[in-house]
């Protein structure tokens, strides 16, 4: 794309990822989690390859990195949900309530909002984030390589 | 045959929808146990103060796993359609 594109998006790809971030990361706390945050961070992604052309981006992130990122994203997801069954005996237990980690409990109610609340929650909405930022970084990649005419290097 | 078929199907499924949507209880109304129960014990039980997050990944969360299998089969089914094209010598 143009010179203006490209510094745009230069300027702007820190503050969609931060932004994409916080919405994870904040994903117990204010509206928001793991599938909205990545969408986010998806998109910023597709900013990168649209402004600066897929075939320049494949040369730093290649389809397998996103394709084990998303894998490792879903063990994630599915290891805490095991956890819950090995520590209590029911699938999707929250663990983590009432432990140091994440265990604090907020009063019913309005609340200002406590980082360390949650329980597993925030740990599943990373895990989430970065398996949806992964698959849909991938398919974006991919489908801009292929509609360029490159080849996808795996 | 098919068109005599396929024309059943259709009208079994418009009939199921049409019904489905006149029983549908009202928005909000009648008020079921399982919203208030949700919506007084959530911050308690799961100490998330966003209730949707609670409901998502603690109450219902073998329905997120799914979304996150049919997202995972979508990737995986998109990557294939566009994988790099193997020379046919084997």
């Amino acid at each position: 794309m143009s010179k203006i594109v490209r510094t745009v998006a230069n300027q702007l790809i820190l503050f969609i990822f931060i932004f994409g971030l916080y919405i994870i990361i904040h994903g117990h706390i204010t509206p928001g989690g793991g599938f909205q945050g990545g969408a986010v961070i998806a998109s910023g992604a597709a900013l990168m390859i649209v402004a600066f052309g897929s075939s320049r981006i494949q040369k730093g992130i290649k389809e397998k990195h996103l394709s084990i990122l998303e894998s490792s994203g879903a063990v994630i997801f599915i290891g805490l949900a095991f956890a819950g069954l090995a520590a209590a005996g029911v699938f999707f237990f929250n663990t983590l309530i009432g432990s140091p980690v994440f265990g604090h409990t907020p009063p019913t109610g309005p609340n200002p909002g406590d980082i360390w609340t949650g329980g597993i929650i925030p740990l599943m909405n990373v895990a989430v984030g970065l398996k949806v930022f992964a698959g849909l970084s991938a398919i974006i990649l991919v489908m801009a390589l292929a509609s360029s005419g490159e080849e996808v290097e795996e | 045959m098919r068109n005599f078929v396929a024309s059943l199907f259709l009208g079994i499924a418009i009939v199921f929808l049409v019904s489905s949507a006149l029983l549908v209880h009202p928005f909000g109304e009648p008020p079921a146990p399982m919203d208030d129960y949700i919506i007084q014990n959530a911050q308690a039980e799961t100490g998330a103060n966003n209730v949707v997050a609670a409901v998502l990944f603690d109450y219902r969360g073998f329905d997120t796993l799914g979304e996150a299998t049919i997202l995972f089969t979508a990737v995986t089914g998109v990557v294939m359609l566009f994988r790099k094209k193997e020379t046919a010598e084997k």
